[in-house]
């Protein structure tokens, strides 16, 4: 099951032109910088943008087909904004069953009860829309887009609107939704922390054209796309919690090339978390170094490196097959005389848990 | 005191306005929702249209319209072919005349209500397997209603106080086409002070409460001032 998309719309100064298979399951993230037309293809998706040319199938489902349109109130969708959508003439529960009362019997995948509960707005439901703080107006947005049990949930920066503490309100919501209901999530964003943390599958888009489209933890490791040209170019790494040390506070994080010590989360033994590693805090030894105060040291080998300007070269390193990133300057890889193949010590001075 | 000749005037000002203001909404508002979201880039032609009768005098407006619905005019010679009744110097003929009189006070105030309510809420309730139709009175209408307020309100009171085209159209047929303006007029001309000072007064009074509560109700709504 995949969703197929082909869209060619030309606007005045702008050209969006994709051909696209994506997975019809878990988070589709859709990232790149403003103006690359990112909520342009969520909106053709969507039926919103109409274009001329373009091809649309979501599973079984033909939604467009050159001549054939079929209007996005009849696409089995949901769709939530970057800004504040709620109707302002309804309270929450109006807002919640508007969609809802309009869905066939036969359709309902979804029950109201279940999305009030997972987004926690149980509390606000007799509000008027216009009272409510931007974090709740998202979340009510989010459970009357889910109310509708859409085959497919589209969300275009459901965050950017909202400040640091009420992104962090949302975002556990996000990812209980990926993991509690089986509905597929094509998510737009222009920060790489978000996709980083939600998306499974990755497309990159830039001048409204897709630069790459595969797993996101290949994606981030790909030193040859603009994201590893972002000044916090970053390698994603799974691990799965080993155990604690209660001495000194401490989680040791385990993956293939070997165990990340981390400061204390409470975190059960054998869960899976989302690493970050970002390359400029990563410095590479020739020797395995002893007397140092960094605990994350792993053996790797060079693969892969590109230069980046004229001072830094960006460095791919494989640990027991797991990419991680390295950002050296030029003088400091010609020092260690690096090249695809040499054995190093990965020497990583920080590393964020995402999840 | 006024008399009954008086209080019939009053009936049929109040009629007119009532029907008139009916027309206008029923009429108006599809016209107010293309205008709000046509790209049509001729559209300031017709909206110019509309708000001809802001300028001109009434009794431009009301003598073209008598030409029109006179027996020899289009309209009018039109209705006789089919044996109808021409339509100057009727009831009818006044309503006709007024829709066209307040046609701007009505459609303007919607259609700046249905500019303000954007494509927003009707892109959210097509997600949502609301149609276009069912958009437009489930939420477009809803959301603009302070509009249809003020539209209701204005166009109401504008035909309460009509006088040009009523006299140009209507004639001054008392217990047909007599309106409150003009039989304040007739009183005034025969110099009979009381009976216009009475039916000013009323005038006045009906026109400050509709007003007053349309500025009441419109802050509590808030989303459009006039």
């Amino acid at each position: 099951m995949s969703i197929e998309a082909r869209f060619r719309i030309e606007r005045i100064d702008f050209l969006l032109d994709v051909d696209l298979n994506l997975p019809i399951r878990g988070i589709t993230g859709i990232f790149g910088p403003s103006g690359c037309g990112k909520t342009t293809l969520l909106r053709a998706l969507a039926g919103l943008e109409r274009c001329d040319t373009g091809y649309l199938r979501v599973g079984d489902d033909l939604w467009q087909d050159n001549g054939y349109f079929l209007p996005t109130h009849r696409r089995a969708l949901g769709y939530v904004f970057q800004e504040a959508s709620l109707f302002t003439h309804l309270n929450v529960m109006r807002n919640l069953q508007y969609g809802l009362r309009r869905l066939d019997r036969h359709r309902h995948r979804v029950s109201l009860d279940a999305a009030i509960q997972l987004l926690g707005i149980g509390h606000l439901l007799e509000r008027n829309a216009g009272e409510l703080s931007g974090g709740e107006r998202q979340r009510v947005a989010i459970a009357r887009a889910l109310a509708v049990s859409p085959r497919l949930l589209l969300m275009d920066e459901p965050l950017a609107a909202l400040d640091l503490a009420r992104k962090h309100e949302i975002m556990p919501y996000l990812e209980s939704l990926h993991e509690e209901l089986d509905i597929p999530v094509v998510y737009v964003s222009h920060s790489p922390g978000e996709v980083a943390r939600l998306a499974d599958h990755l497309i990159l888009l830039d001048n409204g054209r897709v630069v790459s489209s595969g797993d996101t933890l290949e994606t981030f490791s790909r030193i040859d796309l603009p994201l590893a040209r972002d000044d916090k170019a970053a390698a994603l790494i799974e691990a799965t919690v080993a155990g604690h040390d209660d001495d000194y506070n401490l989680t040791y994080l385990d993956f293939p090339g070997g165990r990340f010590t981390v400061t204390r989360r409470e975190l059960p033994s054998g869960h899976t978390v989302r690493l970050r590693v970002v390359a400029r805090d990563v410095s590479l030894t020739l020797a395995h170094q002893k007397d140092t105060s960094i605990l994350n040291i792993f053996p790797t080998v060079v693969e892969e490196m590109i230069p980046q300007g004229s001072a830094q070269v960006m460095i791919k390193l494989s640990a027991n097959g797991v990419p991680i990133l390295a950002r050296l300057t030029r003088k400091s890889a010609a020092l260690l005389d690096l090249a695809p193949g040499k054995a190093v010590y990965a020497q990583v001075k920080s590393v964020a848990l995402l999840s | 005191m006024p008399t009954e000749a008086d209080f019939t005037a009053l009936a049929i000002t109040l009629q007119l306005a009532a029907i008139t203001t009916l027309i206008l909404l029923l009429l108006g508002t599809p016209l107010a929702w293309w205008l709000a979201r046509t790209r049509w880039r001729y559209r300031f032609v017709i909206e110019s249209v509309i708000a001809l009768p802001l300028v001109l005098p009434p009794t431009v407006l009301g003598f073209y319209l008598l030409i029109a619905l006179g027996p020899n005019g289009p309209i009018g010679g039109l209705m006789q072919t089919f044996g109808w009744q021409p339509l100057a110097f009727t009831f009818t003929g006044l309503v006709i005349g007024s829709v066209f009189y307040s046609l701007p006070f009505v459609v303007q105030p919607i259609q700046a209500a249905f500019k303000a309510v954007g494509d927003r809420p009707l892109e959210v309730a097509a997600t949502l397997r609301a149609s276009p139709l069912d958009a437009f009175f489930t939420v477009a209408i809803p959301l603009a209603k302070p509009g249809f307020l003020t539209a209701a309100v204005l166009g109401f009171a504008h035909t309460l106080g009509e006088f040009g085209v009523v006299l140009m159209i209507g004639g001054n047929i008392p217990g047909e086409t007599q309106v409150l303006s003009i039989a304040i007029y007739e009183h005034v001309e025969a110099l009979e002070y009381g009976r216009a000072h009475w039916l000013s007064g009323m005038l006045l009074v009906l026109s400050f409460v509709m007003l007053m509560s349309l500025y009441a109700l419109n802050r509590r709504f808030s989303l459009f001032r006039t």
